[in-house]
C-alpha cells in the first residue's frame, strides 16, 4: 500500500484533480432510511457529487454527524465517518481537524442538532475559523422525535410540542454566521442539484469554516416549509448581481425572508487564516496523529531541569 | 540517617504572597536532596480570606503533610491568631515584629519578631530578609539562597540584587543573633531533588504518555494541568486548547483520539458530569481517550477550592448504558505521574475511555520526585492500530471495524488510510459500522455485540499490577485506602506501630476493573477491617461490599473540605478499637 496522501487543502485548491471516481464510488454501505421525498436525497447526492468532481478520494474525507435524521448521512456515503452525540459534531470535527489537517473534514447535520443542543459549538467553531465544512439539513422541525419545533421554526407555528403555535422567535443561521466570523457562508436548497453542488463544492475548497444551510423539506412533520414553499420563494442570488465579498450586503441578503428567500452564497473572505495555520505547533511536520510518540532527549531533560 | 522531619506553616491572606517563601524553601530543601510533601489550603478568592502553606521536609520520604508544625510564618495577624495555639513546645513562630502581636502563646514556643523595616530597605524584600532568618534557624549556609537571589534578580539590574542580598544577610545575622535555632541542622544529602505539584505531574504524565492533543475548560482544581500544557505547548509539539465547555472539551479530544493522536483532557466534577455522555460515546465507537476528574468538595459548586474524594459514584455509573472503560485513582503526587502513561495503554489496548479520579489533595499540593524517576518516555502500547505511521496494509476491501473477535478488540485503523474507509457509530452497529437501530433492530446481533465489548475487559485485570498491601499479615485493624490516602494511611499505621497497635494497610488505586480477588485475600485474615475515606456517605465501602460482598467493620470519613491528618486515623483506630464507635468523623482542628 501506499504512501498516505499529504496533500493539504490548500494545495488542492491551487490545483484541482481530475475527478477519479464517480458519484456511485461514493455510495456507502448503506441505504439511506429517510422518508421518500425527504429533501436530505438531494444534499447527500449533492456532497456525493461534490467531492467525486473535486477529485478526493474516500480516505481523504472524514464526515461527521450528531444526531437527527439527517445525522444518518455519514453512513450513506462512502468515506470515513463519525455518527456522534447529539449536538457534538462540530466539536468531534474540530478535534479531528486538529488531529489530522490534511484530511477534508465535513461535518452533516440538522437544525436542532447544531442550533439548538450544539448551538454553543456552532457559535464556537465560526469565531475559531476551524477549516470544517458544515452542510445543515435544514427542515425548521424535529423529524426523528416526530414533529416538534425547532430553532428554525417560524414563530406562531403549529408542532407536536407547539399546538397552538410557537411564542419563540426562530434562528435565522445566515446572520447569526455571519456575525460570528464564518469566513464562507451559504445558503442552498436541496431542490436546485446543480446549484447547491456548485456552494458544497466551494465551501470544501474554501480554507476556513464555510456554512452552507440548506433548505431541506421535511415531508413527514413540517406541512409549511415544503418543497412548493421553498420552490416559489427561493431565489439565487447569483442572479441579483449580489457581491459576496460585502459582509453589509451579507447581513441584508441574510436577512431577508419572506415571499422572497435568498439563496446562494452571501459571503466568502479569502485569505484569514484558519486555526490550523495559526497553531504554531501545525506549522512543520507530519499531522498530529502521524507524529512520533516518543520525547526527545533534550525535551526530557529540561523538563526534569525546570523542576530543579 | 539524619532523621530530620521539619513542617513550616506560611499563612496569610490571597494576594499577600504565601506562595513566595514557600516556593523558595521548598526548592532550597530539594536543592539539599531533601524530600518534599505541601499541602496548600487555600479559598476561592482572589484578594483575602486565609491562605495557608504547609511544606514538610525530611531526608526520607514524605508521603503527607504530617500532624504538627515546627516554624509557623504568620502574614497578617488572623493567620498568628489561627494556628498560635497549635504550635508545640519546641516550635518557632517567626514573624514581622513590627505588624503583628503574638496572642496568648502556647508554651515552650520561642517567639521571632524580625523588625523586617530595619532589615529590608523596600517591603519588597520582606519575603528575602525573612527566609534568610528561616535559614538561620534551620543551620543552613545562606550561600545557595544568594545565588537563588542574584539568578532571580539578575535582570532587573544591580541595584536590585544588591539590596536583595543586603536583605537576606540582615535576615540570616539578626536571626542569628538574637533566636535559638533548632537543636538540628537540614542536611545536604548531596543530590537534587525535583519538585511539582500533582498538576504538572498530570500533565507531565501526559507527555510521557505521548499525548498529542490536550483540551479542557478552565475548573477549580484541575486548571493546572491546562495552564502546563499551554506553556509547554509549543516546546514539546503538543495541540492545547480551551474550549467553550466540557461537552466540547472531551467530544474534541475524541475527535482528535479517532485520527490517531493520544488526547487528553482533564477537569472536575461538575465539568465531568457534562462529559458523561461522551464518555459512552467513545466507548461505543471504540476511541481510546483519557479524561481527568480531579475531585473537588460537592456537590454542585460546591467547595471549589477544598478536596474530597467524592466522585466515585459519578464515574463509576458515568453515562448510560453499559460500557468498558477502565478507571483509576492514583496514590499521590507522584503516582499521577506514572499512571497516565498506564492508563493510556489500557484505553489504546482495549480502545476505550480511561477515567483517572485524583483529587486536589494532590493536584494542588506538591511533591518532590528522584529526577531518575521522571522517565519521559516509559513503555507505550498502542495496541492494533493500522495507518498512524503513514502506512497501511491491503484490506482488499475486506475491512471490518468491528470485527467479531475472540478477545473482543478489533484492529482499528486511523481516517485517512487508504482501503479502510468506515464509519464509526454512537447508534449501535454491526460488524462494519452500519447501524442496527434504525431500519431493523437485530436482536441477536445487538447481543453479539454487546458481548464482544463486553469481554475485552477480560483481557485487562492480568495486566495490572496488585494492589499494594503493607504491614504484617496478622495485624489488629487493617486499614483501606483508595487513590490520594496512601501516604497519610501510610504514616498513621507508623504512629500505630510506634503505640503498640499492629496494623497493616491496603490501598486500591484500580477501581474498573476492581481486583476483587487479590482484594479479598489480602483482607481475608483482615481481623477489624476499617475503611478510610474523603466522603461523607463512604462510596468505596458500599462499592467495595457491593463487587465483593465484604462490608467493613468500620469506617473512618471525612468531609470538611480539608484532607486527613495521620493522628485523625490514629484517634480513630484507637476509638473503634475501643469499641467506641463504628464510625469515626475526625474534627479538623484549624479553620482555614
Amino acid at each position: 500500500m501506499g504512501e498516505l496522501q499529504t496533500e493539504t487543502r490548500t494545495q488542492i485548491v491551487s490545483k484541482p484533480r481530475e475527478p477519479q471516481l464517480t458519484v456511485k464510488d461514493f455510495k456507502g454501505k448503506a441505504d439511506p432510511d429517510w422518508c421518500p421525498g425527504c429533501g436530505d436525497f438531494g444534499v447527500l447526492n449533492a456532497l456525493k457529487t461534490a467531492v467525486a468532481e473535486l477529485g478526493l478520494l474516500p480516505h481523504e474525507v472524514l464526515t461527521i454527524s450528531g444526531i437527527g435524521c439527517s445525522s444518518n448521512l455519514p453512513g450513506y456515503i462512502n468515506t470515513y465517518g463519525m455518527h456522534t452525540l447529539h449536538g457534538r459534531a462540530l466539536a468531534v470535527a474540530t478535534g479531528a481537524q486538529l488531529g489530522n489537517h490534511q484530511l477534508k473534514v465535513v461535518v452533516t447535520g440538522g437544525d436542532g442538532d447544531g442550533f439548538g443542543i450544539g448551538g454553543n459549538h456552532f457559535v464556537h467553531s465560526m469565531r475559531r475559523n476551524v477549516d470544517l465544512t458544515y452542510i445543515v439539513m435544514d427542515n425548521q422541525i424535529y423529524g426523528l422525535t416526530t414533529g416538534q419545533v425547532s430553532p428554525t421554526s417560524r414563530k406562531g407555528m403549529k408542532t407536536k410540542s407547539t399546538p397552538f403555535g410557537s411564542v419563540e422567535n426562530a434562528i435565522n443561521p445566515i446572520p447569526l454566521a455571519l456575525a460570528c466570523g464564518a469566513t464562507y457562508v451559504a445558503r442552498g436548497f436541496s431542490g436546485q442539484q446543480k446549484h447547491l453542488v456548485a456552494l458544497i463544492k466551494g465551501a470544501i475548497v474554501h480554507r476556513g469554516f464555510a456554512f452552507v444551510d440548506v433548505f431541506s423539506p421535511c415531508v413527514t412533520y413540517n406541512h409549511e416549509n415544503t418543497h412548493e414553499f421553498f420552490k416559489q420563494r427561493t431565489r439565487k442570488l447569483e442572479e441579483s448581481g449580489h457581491d459576496p465579498g460585502n459582509l453589509q450586503a451579507a447581513f441584508e441578503q441574510g436577512s431577508q425572508w419572506g415571499e422572497t428567500i435568498p439563496i446562494g452564497l452571501f459571503y466568502k473572505r479569502d485569505g484569514v487564516p484558519a486555526l490550523d495555520e495559526l497553531e504554531p505547533v501545525l506549522a512543520e511536520g507530519p499531522a498530529l496523529a502521524h507524529r512520533r510518540l516518543e520525547v526527545s532527549p533534550e525535551n526530557a531533560r529540561a523538563l526534569v531541569e525546570e523542576l530543579l | 540517617m539524619y532523621n530530620i522531619d521539619f513542617s513550616v506553616g506560611i499563612g496569610g491572606a490571597a494576594g499577600q504572597g504565601v506562595a513566595t517563601p514557600g516556593n523558595i524553601l521548598t526548592k532550597l530543601f530539594a536543592r539539599r536532596g531533601l524530600h518534599i510533601n505541601a499541602y496548600n489550603a487555600y479559598q476561592s478568592i482572589i484578594r483575602g480570606g486565609h491562605t495557608f502553606l504547609t511544606v514538610r521536609t525530611s531526608d526520607k520520604p514524605v508521603r503527607c503533610m504530617g500532624d504538627a508544625l515546627d516554624m509557623l510564618i504568620p502574614l497578617n495577624q488572623d493567620t498568628m491568631d489561627r494556628h498560635l495555639g497549635r504550635m508545640r513546645p519546641g516550635s518557632v513562630v517567626l514573624y514581622d515584629g513590627d505588624k503583628l502581636k503574638p496572642t496568648a502563646p502556647a508554651s515552650g514556643v520561642q517567639l521571632c519578631p524580625l523588625p523586617l523595616g530595619e532589615l529590608a530597605k523596600n517591603v519588597l524584600y520582606y519575603n528575602t530578609a525573612a527566609v534568610a532568618a528561616v535559614l538561620r534557624l534551620v543551620g543552613v549556609r545562606l550561600e545557595p539562597f544568594e545565588k537563588m537571589l542574584v539568578q532571580q534578580f539578575e535582570r532587573k539590574g544591580e541595584t536590585v540584587v544588591a539590596e536583595n542580598l543586603a536583605a537576606a544577610r540582615a535576615g540570616y545575622d539578626y536571626a542569628g543573633a538574637r533566636f535559638k535555632r533548632y537543636p538540628f541542622s537540614l542536611p545536604d544529602t548531596g543530590k537534587r531533588l525535583a519538585v511539582a505539584t500533582g498538576n504538572e505531574s498530570l500533565a507531565m504524565g501526559g507527555v510521557a504518555a505521548g499525548v498529542k492533543f490536550y483540551c479542557a475548560y478552565p475548573m477549580s482544581p484541575s486548571t493546572g494541568v491546562l495552564m502546563w500544557m499551554a506553556r509547554h505547548a509549543r516546546q514539546l509539539g503538543i495541540m492545547v486548547r480551551q474550549v467553550e465547555d466540557e461537552l466540547g472539551v472531551i467530544n474534541m479530544a475524541i475527535g482528535a483520539a479517532h485520527t490517531g493522536c493520544r488526547a487528553m483532557c482533564a477537569t472536575s466534577g461538575g465539568g465531568f458530569a457534562l462529559m458523561t455522555e461522551a464518555l459512552g460515546a467513545a466507548a461505543m465507537m471504540e476511541i481510546p481517550v483519557v479524561c481527568i476528574d480531579v475531585q473537588r468538595a460537592g456537590p454542585a459548586t460546591g467547595v471549589p477550592t477544598k478536596t474530597e474524594q467524592g466522585d466515585l459514584w459519578q464515574v463509576l455509573g458515568a453515562g448510560q448504558g453499559d460500557y468498558p472503560r477502565v478507571i483509576a485513582a492514583p496514590t499521590s503526587i507522584r503516582d499521577c505521574f506514572h499512571l497516565i502513561p498506564e492508563i493510556f495503554n489500557l484505553a489504546d489496548k482495549f480502545q476505550c475511555p480511561g477515567i483517572v479520579l485524583a483529587d486536589l489533595l494532590e493536584s494542588e499540593g506538591f511533591s518532590s520526585f528522584e529526577p531518575s524517576e521522571l522517565d519521559f518516555n516509559p513503555p507505550r502500547d498502542r495496541g492494533e492500530l493500522i495507518g498512524v505511521s503513514g502506512d497501511a496494509p491491503d484490506a482488499n476491501g475486506g475491512y471490518k471495524r468491528y470485527r467479531m473477535t475472540e478477545s473482543g478488540i478489533a484492529p482499528r485503523a486511523v481516517p485517512g488510510t487508504p482501503g479502510h474507509a468506515h464509519v464509526v457509530a454512537t447508534d449501535e452497529h454491526d460488524e462494519d459500522g452500519v447501524l442496527i437501530s434504525d431500519e431493523f433492530t437485530d436482536p441477536h446481533k445487538r447481543q453479539a455485540i454487546m458481548e464482544r465489548r463486553g469481554r475485552k475487559m477480560d483481557g485487562v485485570l492480568p495486566l495490572l499490577d496488585p494492589p499494594s498491601f503493607t504491614g504484617p499479615g496478622d495485624a489488629e485493624v487493617t486499614l483501606l485506602g483508595w487513590g490520594s490516602t496512601d501516604g497519610v494511611i501510610e504514616e498513621a499505621v507508623e504512629q500505630l506501630a510506634e503505640q503498640g497497635i499492629a496494623a497493616n494497610h491496603l490501598q486500591v488505586r484500580w477501581l474498573v476493573p476492581l481486583q476483587s480477588e487479590q482484594i479479598r485475600k489480602a483482607l481475608s485474615g483482615a481481623r477489624n477491617l476499617v475503611i478510610v475515606e474523603n466522603n461523607y456517605s463512604g462510596q468505596f465501602a458500599r462499592y467495595l461490599r457491593s463487587e465483593t460482598g465484604i462490608a467493613a467493620d468500620a469506617h473512618i470519613r471525612k468531609y470538611d473540605g480539608e484532607p486527613f491528618l495521620p493522628h485523625h486515623l490514629t484517634d480513630g483506630v484507637k476509638k473503634i478499637l475501643a469499641g467506641r464507635t463504628n464510625k469515626y468523623v475526625p474534627v479538623h482542628e484549624i479553620r482555614v
